[in-house]
């Protein structure tokens, strides 16, 4: 690539990044503000009130156990959510054209709507760990295996979104795959307890739900402890990230949803 | 130099339907070009093929020489879009919605920001430069979509119907501003259903019908071609006779109005020394339908008789 085409590129992605992250922070009431709120009283609920008759988890106390999976949770389902919406909503209103017609080639529009998303996966992130220190004190014992977990997670499911979205036809195709895919994904992947409290064959197939190698690898960096191996979950997230990225791409080159 | 080339276009949707069948035509550089056709004639269908928002079936497109397959960025970046429906984000501020397609073409901030103050003065949209887009009138947004169109200067403007809904005097001074950027040498593509504007506007013209193009010729020619005018004649008094009137064909439309047909070369001097003769004065008159309309609904009419 020349050095014009690849300056035009950078500004186009910049663009769009911008143009996203301004998007979230413009509406901020319907997408900063709720998580605050949720996770504020998944903590008064679970850490406090039931948290405190639970006793030790891992031999941590069960506010300092659940505090990060429940970061991790806020992250997912915002990079999800993000993507998915803004992605589906210039679909509906058709303002996806403007981006169509543009010489942005589609590795930039899907980089694009994946960073929006992955920013705002960790500034809901970052706003959940500034609640959770109200309940909790957090030392994190391996800061770059907690920022990278964190990071790829908010880019594998902001990439889940951008697919939901492309796929989308109505509003309602865009809640139904959170609602009744990833929450339940999300509650049975470990942010409430660990997978040793399970029946053996309950154990394996918790360990197909990817979401519990992130919330443990996550869980792992922050606490120092998991239910599973760090480099499993590490390959995990790689290979996802992998996959969804290549699928992604094959539907915007063939124009699935964008495209007549 | 050809700023658009399409050979052998065609498009079936998944359905089945064909929009496009066999499409050959070229637009000169410079040029201002008219792609007219009825309802569902397959005009959106090709712009939506040139601009990569509609995958064609089959068939080749260029702009300025560069294939929209092979090197779809350098093509896309020759382009400008003007669509016929409003597709921004209405949450979106005005002047951001300009600055942002800008970025999407590469173009810098500092660069964007100068060239979208100066659409906005043309096009008369900077007082509402901080105001989101959903809360323009029709009018404006029609507006906008100029300006974010040309925001990047493409050398190629493409406009699908961008007068439809418009009021005269805002269609009057798009068709100076659009006149006026033709003149600075963009190349203009324009489909519209007021035939008043292709004719006014336009130096070439293309009629696709049913898929098809039925008529690829420049204006004049084209006009030429009418043999028949009709006029309406509005009369100074109300016609007394019930006996028709000798050597002149034509239908009263009521007292004091008649609806006449002349030869293409029949002088208008020879029809009123005819009236006169006739004690008949005539206070104003029109021609029925716009030469073009005329030449068009011939032309859609024969296609519809041979397909």
């Amino acid at each position: 690539m020349n050095r014009t085409k690849m300056t035009r590129q950078t500004i186009a992605f910049k663009t769009l990044l911008t143009r996203e992250v301004r998007r979230f922070l413009r509406i901020w009431p319907q997408t900063l503000l709720p998580p605050a709120i949720t996770m504020t009283l998944y903590f008064i609920i679970f850490g406090k009130l039931i948290g405190s008759r639970i006793g030790e988890m891992g031999s941590f106390s069960y506010m300092e156990y659940i505090a990060p999976g429940i970061i991790m949770m806020s992250v997912i389902n915002n990079a999800y959510a993000n993507v998915a919406s803004s992605f589906f909503s210039a679909k509906f209103q058709n303002h996806i054209e403007e981006l169509i017609v543009a010489p942005v080639p589609n590795y930039l529009i899907l980089a694009g709507y994946v960073a929006g998303g992955t920013a705002r996966g960790l500034c809901v992130g970052l706003i959940v760990t500034i609640v959770s220190l109200f309940f909790t004190s957090i030392e994190i014992q391996h800061p770059l295996i907690t920022i990278s977990i964190v990071f790829l997670s908010a880019i594998l499911f902001a990439l889940g979104g951008f697919v939901n979205g492309l796929y989308a036809r109505s509003f309602d195709e865009i809640s139904i795959i959170p609602t009744f895919i990833l929450t339940p994904m999300t509650y049975l992947g470990g942010v409430f307890y660990s997978i040793s409290l399970l029946p053996e064959f309950w154990q394996n197939v918790s360990l197909s739900n990817p979401i519990l190698y992130m919330v443990n690898a996550f869980r792992f960096g922050m606490l120092g402890v998991a239910d599973i191996k760090i480099e499993i979950a590490f390959a995990m997230i790689i290979s996802c990230i992998i996959a969804l990225t290549s699928f992604a791409l094959y539907l915007l080159n063939k124009g699935t949803g964008i495209r007549h | 130099m050809k700023a658009l080339s399409i050979t052998h276009l065609s498009k079936t949707y998944a359905g089945g339907f064909e929009a496009l069948k066999d499409i050959t035509l070229s637009v000169e550089q410079g040029d201002f070009f008219a792609l007219l056709g009825p309802n569902g004639a397959g005009k959106s269908t090709t712009i939506g093929i040139i601009t990569s928002l509609v995958t064609k079936s089959s068939g080749q497109v260029n702009v300025f020489h560069t294939n929209i397959d092979t090197d779809s960025d350098t093509a896309k970046s020759y382009i400008g879009l003007v669509p016929q429906e409003f597709n921004f984000n209405g949450f979106e501020q005005v002047k951001h919605i300009l600055i942002t397609q800008a970025g999407y073409y590469g173009m810098p901030a500092k660069q964007a920001e100068p060239r979208a103050d100066e659409l906005l003065h043309q096009l008369g949209l900077w007082e509402k430069r901080h105001t989101p887009a959903r809360a323009l009138s029709g009018g404006m947004k029609r507006r906008l979509m100029i300006a974010r169109a040309l925001v990047h200067q493409p050398k190629l403007l493409i406009l699908d119907e961008p007068t439809a809904g418009v009021d005269i005097e805002l269609r009057r001074s798009m068709w100076t501003f659009l006149q006026k950027i033709n003149e600075q040498g963009t190349t203009i593509i324009l489909t519209t259903h007021y035939l008043e504007e292709a004719e006014n506007l336009c130096r070439n013209i293309a009629i696709i019908d049913k898929g098809q193009l039925i008529e690829n010729t420049d204006m004049k020619s084209l006009l030429n071609r009418l043999d028949k005018e009709t006029f309406i004649l509005y009369l100074s008094k109300p016609l007394t006779t019930n006996t028709p009137l000798s050597g002149l064909d034509y239908q009263q439309l009521d007292d004091s109005t008649i609806e006449i047909e002349i030869n293409r070369g029949d002088s208008l001097n020879d029809l009123f020394a005819q009236l006169s003769q006739h004690n008949i004065e005539v206070s104003s008159m029109k021609n029925k339908a716009n030469r073009l309309e005329e030449l068009f609904l011939s032309l859609v009419d024969q296609s519809e008789a041979t397909l």
